[in-house]
């Protein structure tokens, strides 16, 4: 039988290092799923992977298990993806002319019949992917949580560490941001 | 076009197709590795660190000093005569040479 996570917990807690390994184990494809979220290349998403679990390690004795190690690591993540996105903030304009040829393509035919838009779903991946990395930090943050993941302004008050209200006041800029990121995009041509 | 419904079908794309789990070979290895490593002791850092510390003492030390001479400085009375003064300093040059 294997051991839970609080048996896990308290021996890394004793000095017993190597217990975290089966830790890293169990949770790693959670945190892997996470950061693909946010970061795009391999190399980045393996360093906020790293970076969740050594900071997990370094914090593990402020982790009081009131609530399951899997919440408070996905906090940790969370808050260590949007670090990560402050830390790479990238030139966000952008105009049509940047959009790959599948993409305007998409367009083309969303504007001519926006009910069936079922091809070429990578073309339309790839517009969310450059729509969400013009979008601010928070707002990326916002989006990708309450819009793409269907989580609570609650749930992500608690993984973000932000109260309610701001989590209401930025997913409420968020919206803004992207409409106006659409416009920009859809104007020169549909407008 | 629609703006509204341009989002939602976007955003439902995405809802569609959530990132993929997968986790490189032994990557828990590598960051085991990463934590039982030993701490290597960057000299420079070290001394980056103290030289750091180190700043305010030296400017309270500065102050402190800058402070004491300007209390314990003695102005020299103002020359009475200030074509004299001026000539004085001039010619001081013709006189360390004269002798």
């Amino acid at each position: 039988m294997e051991p839970t996570d609080t048996e896990l917990i308290a021996a890394v807690r004793k000095g017993d290092v190597a217990q975290f390994e089966p830790l890293i184990a169990r949770y790693q494809p959670r945190v892997f799923a996470t950061a693909r979220r946010y970061a795009r290349r391999e190399d980045e998403i393996q360093d906020i992977v790293q970076e969740v679990f050594i900071k997990a390690f370094q914090k593990l004795d402020s982790f009081r298990a009131e609530a399951p190690f899997e919440h408070w690591l996905m906090r940790l993540a969370v808050r260590t993806c949007y670090d990560f996105l402050r830390a790479h903030q990238r030139n966000r304009e952008t105009t049509l002319t940047d959009l790959s040829d599948p993409e305007v393509d998409w367009l083309e035919r969303f504007a001519a019949s926006p009910a069936d838009n079922s091809k070429n779903t990578d073309a339309a991946r790839a517009l969310v992917e450059r729509i969400l990395a013009q979008l601010s930090p928070e707002a990326r943050l916002v989006i990708t949580l309450l819009e793409i993941e269907d989580r609570s302004v609650k749930e992500i008050s608690q993984l973000t560490g932000w109260s309610v209200s701001l989590v209401k006041i930025r997913a409420f800029r968020a919206r803004a941001q992207m409409k106006k990121i659409l416009e920009t995009l859809t104007r020169e041509k549909y407008l | 076009m629609d703006l509204e419904k341009l989002q939602q079908k976007l955003m439902a794309i995405a809802k569609a197709s959530p990132p993929s789990e997968q986790v490189p070979y032994a990557f828990e290895k590598r960051i085991m590795a990463r934590l039982t490593a030993p701490l290597a002791v960057d000299v420079w850092a070290v001394w980056g660190r103290w030289l750091w510390r180190a700043v305010a003492p030296c400017m309270s030390v500065m102050a402190a000093l800058g402070v004491w001479v300007l209390a314990t400085m003695h102005p020299e009375p103002e020359s009475q005569n200030l074509e004299q003064a001026i000539e004085n300093t001039l010619l001081s040059g013709d006189d360390v040479a004269g002798e």
